[in-house]
Formats: C-alpha cells, structure tokens, sequence
C-alpha cells in the first residue's frame, strides 16, 4: 500500500500532462474531451485532498514530519530533482484543483467551443500550476512556470478578438522579459552557492565568504524580481488588468491564481533563504514597501474601474499586494491569517471573474465601449447622468418581478463584494479579521511599530474602495439599466459559482479548523529547518521499501 | 576570453534592451532574441569558462572535478534554449495576428503621437 502512495505526490503533474497529450490525440469533438478534462480534473482533486490528509496530523505513518519527499529518477536530493509536499504545497493543490473543476465545469456551457484546444491548454496550465506548487528545485521551479505561462498565453487568446490579442501581445512580452530574468537569477544563484535544490542552498549559502555574499545577494534580488512580477507588485504589474480583463470568464477564474504562484515562490524561497539573512526582495522592508504599494495601486485602479472585469483584476491586484505586505510585516506571526485571505480571495475572485462572464450578458452593449470613448467614472455614477429619461414616463420601480436568473446573479454580485471587500459575515471578513489582529498583535505591550498601523490602515481603505466601487458599479449593473435583457443562465454556469462561494461560506464556518490546519502550513514555513532535513535526509532507495518509522 | 565573452554579452544585452524598448513589434522579437541569445551565453558562463574539459565522464582521464567543465549549466541552457524558441515562435504568431487585427505594426496596436 505504502509502496504506492509514495508515487502520490508526483500525479498532480502528470494526470493532466497526460490528459492534455490525449485529448491532442481525440479529435476536436466536444464530448470526449471535455469528458476526460473533467475526470482529469477530478483525479488531481482527489489527489490533492489527499496529499492534505496525508501530510496532516492525522496520519503519520507514510509522511511522520508533514513532508513528503518524492525523488524523481532516484536520485537524492542535492544532486536529483525532488518533489517536495509539505502542508502549504497541499493546500495549494486543492485550491488549485477546486478553482479549476469550477472553471472547467463553467468553460463547458459555451466557452470551450469559441476557439480551438481549450481543454488541452487548461490541463497543461493546471500542470505547470501544481508543478510549480510541488517542485523543491529552482530551476524545475523556472521550468513549471513556464509550462504554465506558455498555456497562459493561449489560454488568454481564446476566442481572439483584437483587445484580447492586444492585451495578450503586452502580457506575453512583458512575462517573457520576466522569465530571462529568472534565468539570471537562476544561473547567478548556481554559479555562486553551487546548488539548485531550495533546501540545499539556505545551509549553503550561510557558508559562503563574505566577498562572494555581493553576487549572491544580487541574483537572488533579480530573481526576487521576476517572483514578484509574475505576483503582480507594483510597478511591474500594469499588464495586469488589460490582460485578466479581456480573457474569457473561465480563463480569468483560473488566471486569479497565477499571481499566487509567484507569491508562492516568494514566500516559500524567502522563508528558506531566511535564516542566512538574504537581503533584496526578501527582506522583510521592501516586500512590505512594495506590497502596500501595490495595494495603494489596486485601490486607485478599483475606484476608477468602469467595467467589473477590471475591477476585479484590479481586486486581484490588491489582494496580491496585501500578501506581500503581510510577508513583509511578520513572516512569523502574518503567515496564517495571509494563507487564509489567500484562500479566500482566490475563491472570491475565481467566483467574481464569473459572475462577471454572466452579467456580461444582461447589459446593453452601451458601457462596453470605454477603450475607445474613455468617460471620467465620475460622470457616469454621480447624478446618474447617464440614466436616459424614461420615454414613457413610465414608473418601473413599481411591480416588476425578480426574475430567478436575477436574482441568482445579484446574491452572487453581493456575496462576491462581501468577500472581496472583507465585510462581514463571510470569510473575507474573517481572513481580514484574523491579518489585522495578527498585525496589531505583534507586541501586545510595547509600542506598535509604524508599519503595523500602515498596514491597518491599508486594509480598511481597501475595504473601503472595495465598497464604493462595488456598490457604484453593481447600482449600474443591476438598477439603472432600463432595457436590459434577463440573461438565461444555465445550470453548468450558475452551479460553479455557487461552489465557490459555498466554500467561502464553508471557510467561514469551519474557521476554526481550518486556521488550526493554517497555522501548522504556515509554521511549516517559518520554519524551514524541518523541510531542509526532510529534502536533504530523504532516501530514495530506502523510500521504496516503505519508510514507516 | 573571459573578456570577450563578458563583452559580447554586455554587446548582445545592451542591443536587446533597446530594442526590446522601441515601438515596432518586429524590433522587440528581434530584442527577445538578442536577450535570450545574451542570457544563454552568460548561463553558460556560470559553469566557468574553460577550454579542453569535457562535461561528461572520461575513462581515460583521472576522475577529479578539474579536468571536467559543469554539465549542470550546460543542460540549463539546452532547456532555456528550447523554451525560449518555442516561446518566441508562440510571440511570433501572436505578432502576426496583432497586425492582421489592428492594421498596424505597433506594439500599442495603434500609432503614436510622432
């Protein structure tokens, strides 16, 4: 039994490099490919909720400390590439598999048929995606982002049309300048500490003399760039919101977690960099400098926002920029509450970018057009100047039935500005909760740092611009149009929208347990001695034999 | 040679990035290239410059690292060598659609002020 659960933690790369390879095989027939995506899809669930039982408390037979360590080719650990599971690449995955059945279900109404390989692209995406979460070497890491960033690119020229091809042209360049500044950073941080593994190189580079420290600090730094570009920091995010607007409504769910990948990357290197005292983006004043920047970005890019789907990219933005502050703020303490508003917010924004995709549908075409007539946001929402008077003269806010599709897609509108504004009684109220009182907490008796109260004061103004801009923008959507059109939604739409905000509600009930499983990743990642000795001890040969203490 | 080397890469780096910053998609692909051509050569770089040493094992020679160059760089660049040429070809292709849908051959989609 053992002998084949250790082969666990490589399946989430290679149930969908095989699905996508398949369905390149299957003609481009609707049923059979969609078929298998979703069985693939459901296989990397599976797996991925397991790997979260398994690293978790509860079972300690296969992985005793919480990590798992899966040598590929059996080669140990300095000199092969490992996969590495601990609790944070876990919960990772399931998010990753959750937000993607939902995407795919969504994409099956009509999406996956206004272009060719959709299904392909999306099962390699997801690959790149769990790779990136599970690899435990630098390199391997620069590989898997671009596997996913390759697929992105298609991903996000699905369905043509020139402003997709126009944001996409921006997004591809800009992340191909950022990939050959990972290959810098990469081949600087190999030439100088002589290893690629993550776990070898915080020992390694603790042992390095003083005049080689300059050079490894700086690649390192540039390699922190590249995390922090694919993150979305300001300044090296403004092809964000071009980009993650124009895509499809699936294709901006599943791109909500992109940006994650790179924050990923920035909290699990910086964590293990941490004890040898790496300076550049990992340190703890430039990452929260540059989060509250991004934040402070997010917020003007929110209130001046005309249509949702760049409101809630800019949405993105902000909760990439609060990550990044929290990272920077207290790693020790900020880690849990940041890892659950990731949780959140991911779901919150996969579930937005939807949403979006179906009021799309309700409006006139009149708003649309704001790329090539720019209007201030001013005069569109304040004295409701852009209402036309009413012909008629006829009262209709008087006896008009709701229809269900509207009033389905309105609850879903106000839950999704709940979350993403951290209101109460949902999760992102608590997740905001929790970041703040983390933040306050550091030093119950001495005097709270400044940068504490930045960071507070970050999160209401967030919150705030969160509602105006919600709540202008929502007014417009679902009241002031008068010939709007009510939308036929369907079931396969309306149901994975509905998932993912009942796992917010979810997240909101079992808050308890799910902080207490939080805290155990987020320690995990503080404190990289036990991942270290975990990578560096691990023994493939004696790993095939069932490693049962 | 190190000196030669470090210039032809500052040579290919500096062209790279002025192109990469000029207005026609033509001359920010040629940019790419220049810049991954650059970042190849330095990667390589990385595994130390020598002459007459071979990456792989050599029966006849003795087995001490000095008389071996790195392999590891060497393989870094075979792979950043193939994703960067197909991702460059992928941009390719997207240029190509960029100028059939907008007519134009700037990075913008439509003309600057000049």
């Amino acid at each position: 039994m053992n002998d084949w659960l250790q082969h666990l933690p490589v399946v989430p790369v290679l149930a969908p490099l095989f699905a996508g390879a398949i369905m390149l095989l299957l003609p481009e027939s609707r049923r059979s490919r969609a078929g298998l995506a979703v069985v693939a899809v459901l296989v990397q669930l599976a797996t991925a909720l397991s790997l979260a039982y398994f690293t978790s408390d509860a079972v300690l037979e296969i992985w005793p400390k919480g990590i798992g360590v899966y040598s590929i080719g059996k080669w140990p650990a300095p000199f092969g590439i490992v996969l590495v599971v601990d609790r944070l690449s876990a919960l990772l995955l399931v998010l990753t598999a959750t937000v993607a059945l939902a995407a795919l279900v969504y994409s099956l109404a009509r999406w996956d048929r206004v272009g060719v390989n959709f299904h392909p692209l999306f099962q390699l995406l997801l690959m790149g995606m769990n790779g990136a979460f599970l690899t435990g070497d630098l390199f391997n890491l620069f590989v898997f982002v671009e596997v996913m960033l390759a697929a992105s690119y298609g991903l996000l020229l699905h369905g043509s049309g020139a402003s997709r091809v126009k944001a996409g042209l921006h997004y591809i360049i800009v992340n191909l300048v950022s990939s050959l500044l990972f290959l810098i950073g990469v081949a600087l941080v190999y030439g100088i500490a002589g290893t690629l593994n993550m776990a070898d190189l915080g020992p390694r580079v603790a042992q390095l003399p003083a005049s080689e420290r300059g050079l490894f600090d700086i690649g390192a730094t540039i390699l922190g760039l590249a995390f922090l570009i694919k993150a979305a920091a300001w300044p090296l995010n403004f092809w964000l919101p071009a980009a993650y607007s124009s895509a499809a409504a699936p294709v901006g769910a599943i791109f909500s977690l992109l940006t994650k990948v790179g924050v990923y990357a920035i909290f699990r290197v910086g964590a293990l960099l941490s004890e040898s005292g790496v300076h550049g983006p990992f340190g703890s004043d430039w990452l929260f400098a540059g989060g509250i920047a991004t934040v402070a970005f997010g917020i003007v890019g929110m209130l001046a926002a005309q249509q949702l789907a760049r409101l809630v990219a800019f949405s993105v933005i902000v909760s990439s920029g609060t990550l990044l502050a929290s990272a920077g703020l207290n790693p020790a303490a900020m880690t849990a509450p940041a890892l659950f508003y990731l949780v959140s917010s991911v779901l919150a924004s996969g579930a937005f970018f939807m949403v979006t995709g179906m009021t799309e549908r309700t409006r006139t075409h009149y708003f649309e057009s704001s790329d090539q007539a720019p209007v201030s946001a001013v005069s569109y929402s304040a004295f409701g100047m852009d209402d036309a008077p009413d012909p008629l003269g006829v009262d209709d806010e008087v006896g008009i039935a709701i229809p269900a599709a509207m009033a389905f897609l309105g609850l879903t509108f106000v839950c999704c500005a709940l979350l993403v504004a951290g209101l109460p009684p949902l999760s992102g109220f608590i997740s905001k909760f929790a970041m703040l009182s983390a933040a306050v907490g550091i030093a119950p008796t001495a005097e709270l740092p400044v940068q504490s109260w930045i960071f507070v004061g970050a999160m209401l103004m967030t919150g705030l611009a969160a509602i105006v801009s919600l709540t202008r923008i929502g007014m417009r959507l679902f009241w002031s149009v008068v010939g709007r059109t009510t939308p036929r939604l369907r079931v396969i739409e309306a149901a994975p929208v509905a998932l993912l905000l009942l796992l917010c509600i979810g997240l909101t009930i079992a808050a308890d347990p799910v902080m207490t499983y939080l805290q155990a990743a987020a320690q995990g990642l503080t404190a990289p001695q036990t991942y270290i000795d975990a990578v560096l001890s691990a023994d493939p040969s004696a790993a095939v034999a069932g490693d049962a203490p | 040679m190190e000196a030669i080397f470090a210039l032809a890469i500052g040579v290919l780096t500096g062209s790279g990035v002025w192109l990469l910053l000029r207005p026609r998609t033509f001359q920010v692909i040629m940019g790419l290239a220049l810049l991954s051509y650059a970042i190849n050569l330095f990667i390589f770089a990385m595994g130390r410059l020598a002459i007459d040493r071979a990456p792989i094992l050599d029966i006849g020679a003795p087995a001490i690292a000095e008389h071996y160059a790195d392999p590891v760089p060497q393989a870094l660049v075979l792979t950043a060598i193939v994703i960067s040429f197909a991702t460059t070809a992928l941009l390719l292709v997207v240029i190509l659609a960029a100028r059939g849908l907008t007519g134009t051959d700037h990075v913008d989609g439509r003309e600057g002020e000049t």
